[in-house]
């Protein structure tokens, strides 16, 4: 297994929980406990969790005390209290994707990284908030209302995984997994001072992930550290043969490459990731730059012109893909279901209409409009010919660079609010995370410093396919360059 | 005028295969309602399909069967449309490239009925209507179908029914579907449109859903072909509609337009990938792929004398067929066994279930040694037929009876014994015989048979009396 100590790694704040179980410093239960208590004291206040599990988080802790007293040599992962997004399936437990649609509904089975988690000994401590079926980038789409930032109650945690970023953040949850379709786990990773890693597509499982956009969905990591990412990715990352995009040949080992020199490192900076930054933003971003150069790596910056397709793409494939996903939620045979209605086309009708909220829907009407009949080649088929170009263009670079770095968003969090105002803008605040799933890459952002207010900004490294252990390599190194950890005076104080 | 008829069929076959195409449930049918479902086949969210393979393999089965072309790289779609027994709201299926494709059918007069694709997809559950309530089964929810389209190449409602018969027996005879209509697992769409004869290009056309039954679809286009020829002899027109056929008024209807005009939004499955079979695992497919039942028939008639008749009685269901085969590589007389098979086993088979699934208690192996002692002489064929029907009828092998020499054949000199005993025992009868009363020899003959346990073969006993009372 490995080891943070033989490594000399850091060790990030999944091996100190590990630590204070271990050596019986703490119970996992009181630990549990203490998790428990902090989330009910502040969950009113972040709207980070939608369902706290704490009877189950108390019979998983028993369960791991039980292990550590039996002189069982436990995982790192075992007994740490984390969180999952709200559309990750979780047996018996309500899964709701913070949708008036399936508010009760409770799966009949786990999704793949939970059972892979839950066997390692996780302690879940509840479900958490996020944009409705994951559409949205502040989580305030959520029929349980929006996540908050930990860092400034008035603004957003961001989405969709907001609320999984505000709980590891906030401390009520040692890490969170989170799904990232456009930048969901990278963009609120940003917002909220924490890592965030996009797999690449096929890296993790699918299954159990409650669809928005198959192509894009990737269950992705939040963490404090590219050290707690790195030991989670290479714990969820392996075959799943009941996910047929699952890649086969893949094996995870990010750990043991963490600390390798980056000396010589190929990295290039596309100029269109460069327009429109807030001016802290470009600040932070320049001096990350700097830093990486001071470490010996070679920059370079460079055009990728197909980038302003990426924008128009993501949301015509998106949207489709979300139309035919979200057919399904008909009342029928779970979820909501209307009261009244005089035949099987009112019921399915009124049970949609009562069921999703406005986002959902716009996005629902949106992606039936580009696959019908008479419009299909002007929107659908042509924005998959934009992805496969843009695919392309991506190959090319990675023939010459080892990643990409970009910010992760233009600017910080944004006040609560803004984006139900304009969601057009608010759909151009992805512009640098959607070109990621895209092309089914792999990308992490980091804290890299913070602006005027003390707001998180976040580094974005995106590397190939399959390329994660360079990723993190980049990420750890840049981490140990400096302090960009921020602390929030949430949560659990150990 | 006279109207000439043009017709198309898309014929949905449910496939044999053990489990359901992208998931582990049975594919049995019946059940309890909702007992062979799972997340995948009821469309759970979060629930992920994976292809089954040996659907793929039955694919290009059926494929090679009508010869089709076979594509290496096809694709799953989703055919998008909302209704309660569809439980993703979509059904993952083949559009614009199937896994086969441009294939065709013989008809015995050797017209081709020329295939234009098939595809393989899931089958939809089943709604069950009760007074109050809709109800829905999700046990056939996921069940593999392949959907064979046809070019509108037929021309009568003859060559309808030969086409469906013919496309029956060759998915049956290949092992990949049991075709019964009856239970759903074989359905016709029909797609049908008249025009003047002589004239070649089409007319509109009009789509009869779902049909179950042959004589279904024979009644349906009969009332069809009426109305359309009707509708142009006014001068009117054909509208392109959707219909239903009404069983019990022998009419058709036209559905209504929201189930009919459907704008499915097909696009690729992203759950799904590519479908790829390579050039080898067709060939290995192929190779494996039994002789065609046709082709089987034309060499029964050919080398073994059989007439046409018998030979297709022969080769209309697999297991028949493949007893024969064996047999026939074994006698000396394959016609002879042929009658056999078809007279003595095929004839107690009155079903269908009961003709496909072929159970009989003898074997290949017996069935061949009993013939073979036919072929020799030494039992006739009287006894044949009653060894044969006790061998069904217990399961006992040939030996067996045969060790109990009352099965043996009986000698010229036994014969001619029983024959004077007979003249001896019954002199009124030889009296009444020699006075010109031809019935008297009945008694006699009546007398030797029953001596002989029914062995001695009557023609044979009646010829030798004559002979002796003449003496």
């Amino acid at each position: 297994m490995f080891s943070a100590e033989k490594e000399g790694v850091a060790v990030g704040r999944i091996y100190e929980i590990h630590n204070l179980i271990t050596k019986k410093e703490i119970s996992c239960r009181e630990l549990t406990q203490k998790y428990l208590e902090a989330v009910i004291r502040d969950n009113h206040m972040l709207g980070t969790y939608v369902n706290i599990t704490a009877e189950q988080a108390l019979m998983m802790a028993d369960e791991v005390d039980k292990r550590i007293h039996s002189g069982e040599d436990i995982h790192p992962l075992c007994g740490v209290p984390m969180t999952l997004k709200d559309n990750i399936c979780t047996k018996g437990i309500e899964t709701t994707c913070c949708s008036q649609m399936l508010k009760g509904h409770k799966p009949v089975y786990d999704a793949t990284v939970w059972q892979r988690l839950k066997a390692l000994g996780a302690v879940l401590v509840g479900k958490t908030n996020m944009d409705e079926f994951a559409m949205g980038n502040t989580c305030e789409t959520s029929c349980f209302g929006a996540a908050k930032n930990p860092h400034d109650t008035s603004r957003v945690a961001g989405g969709s995984s907001g609320g999984g970023a505000c709980a590891v953040s906030a401390n009520l949850a040692v890490y969170a997994l989170g799904s990232d379709t456009g930048g969901s786990v990278r963009q609120p990773a940003s917002f909220c001072g924490l890592v965030g890693l996009k797999p690449t597509y096929g890296a993790v499982s699918r299954l159990g992930l409650i669809a928005y956009a198959s192509s894009l969905d990737q269950i992705g990591t939040l963490t404090t550290s590219v050290e707690d990412c790195a030991l989670l990715f290479d714990s969820i990352a392996f075959h799943d043969p009941l996910d047929s995009t699952s890649s086969v040949s893949f094996k995870a080992d990010t750990c043991s490459s963490l600390n390798n020199s980056i000396k010589g490192r190929k990295l290039c900076i596309p100029q269109e990731y460069l327009e429109g930054l807030s001016a802290d933003v470009k600040t932070c971003f320049e001096k990350a730059v700097r830093t990486y150069e001071d470490m010996g790596a070679e920059i370079e910056y460079m055009s990728i012109p197909q980038l302003r397709l990426a924008l128009p793409a993501y949301y015509i494939l998106a949207c489709a893909e979300a139309s035919s996903n979200l057919g399904r939620y008909d009342g029928v045979r779970y979820g909501h279901k209307t009261d009244l209605y005089e035949s099987v086309q009112e019921m399915v009708s009124k049970s949609r209409s009562e069921g999703f909220g406005d986002e959902v829907k716009r996005r629902i009407l949106m992606g039936t409009y580009v696959l019908s009949e008479g419009y299909v080649n002007a929107y659908y088929k042509k924005a998959q010919a934009m992805r496969h170009e843009l695919a392309k263009a991506f190959d090319r670079v990675f023939e010459e660079y080892d990643a990409i770095l970009t910010p992760t968003v233009p600017h910080t969090a944004p006040f609560l609010g803004q984006a139900l105002t304009n969601p057009v803008e608010s759909y151009q605040s992805d512009i640098c995370t959607v070109p990621v799933n895209i092309a089914s890459l792999p990308a992490v952002s980091l804290p890299c410093g913070a602006d005027s207010h003390g707001l998180p900004v976040g580094l974005q490294i995106i590397g190939n396919r399959f390329c994660e252990a360079t990723l993190l390599n980049l990420a750890y190194k840049f981490q140990q360059s400096g302090d960009y950890a921020s602390s929030t005076d949430w949560g659990v104080t150990l | 005028m006279r109207y000439e008829l043009v017709a198309g069929l898309e014929t949905h076959i449910e496939l044999s295969t053990e489990s359901k195409i992208f998931c582990g449930c049975t594919t049995r049918f019946a059940g309890e309602p909702n007992t062979h479902c799972c997340p995948v086949c009821t469309g759970q969210p979060g629930a992920l399909p994976v292809l089954n393979r040996r659907v793929v393999e039955y694919g290009v089965m059926a494929g090679l069967a009508v010869n089709c072309s076979i594509n290496e790289l096809s694709f799953m779609d989703r055919k998008n449309y909302s209704y309660p027994d569809l439980p993703k709201a979509y059904q993952i299926s083949q559009f614009d490239i199937p896994l086969c494709q441009d294939g065709y059918l013989e008809l015995s007069d050797g017209k081709r009925i020329g295939i234009e694709r098939i595809h393989i997809e899931e089958d939809a559950g089943k709604l069950i209507h009760r007074q109050e309530d809709i109800l829905i089964d999700y046990n056939r929810a996921g069940v593999p179908l392949i959907e064979i389209v046809s070019h509108p190449h037929l021309n009568s409602t003859e060559q309808v029914r030969e086409y469906v018969d013919k496309l029956r027996q060759l998915m049956r005879f290949i092992g990949i579907s049991d075709c019964r209509m009856q239970e759903g697992s074989m359905r016709c769409d029909v797609n049908i449109s008249v025009r003047p004869v002589g004239e070649t290009a089409l007319g509109t056309r009009t789509e009869i859903k779902n049909m179950n039954s042959i004589s279904g679809i024979v009644r349906a286009m009969d009332y069809e072909f009426e109305r359309q020829c009707r509708i142009l002899e006014r001068g009117g027109k054909i509208l392109q509609e959707t219909l239903r056929f009404d069983e019990a008024t022998g009419q058709t209807t036209p559905m209504r337009s929201k189930e009919a005009d459907k704008d499915y939004r097909f696009f690729r499955d992203p759950d799904l990938l590519p479908v790829y079979i390579s050039k080898e695992e067709i060939e290995r497919i192929r190779a494996e792929l039994p002789q065609l039942p046709f082709v089987r028939a034309q060499r029964y008639v050919r080398e073994y004398g059989l007439s046409p008749e018998e030979a297709a009685q022969l080769t209309g269901y697999r297991r028949v067929s493949d007893f024969f085969e064996n047999v026939s590589g074994s006698v000396r007389t394959p016609a002879i066994a042929a009658k056999f098979i078809i007279g003595q086993i095929f004839g107690r088979f009155r079903t269908e279930k009961e003709k496909e699934a072929f159970e009989i208690k003898v074997s290949e192996e017996e069935f061949t040694s009993l013939m073979k002692l036919l072929e020799e002489g030494t039992i006739n064929h009287n006894l044949a037929k009653i060894t044969l029907e006790k061998m069904m009828d217990t399961g006992a092998s040939v030996s067996q009876f045969l060790d109990k020499d009352a099965l043996k054949c009986i000698s010229e000199e036994e014969l001619d014994s029983m024959c004077r005993r007979a003249l001896e025992t019954n002199p009124k009868a030889v009296i009444d015989y020699k006075k010109g009363k031809e019935k008297a020899l009945m008694a006699l003959l009546g007398y030797v048979m029953r001596e002989s346990n029914g062995k001695a073969e009557a023609s044979h006993v009646r010829e030798k009396l004559r002979v002796m009372l003449s003496e």
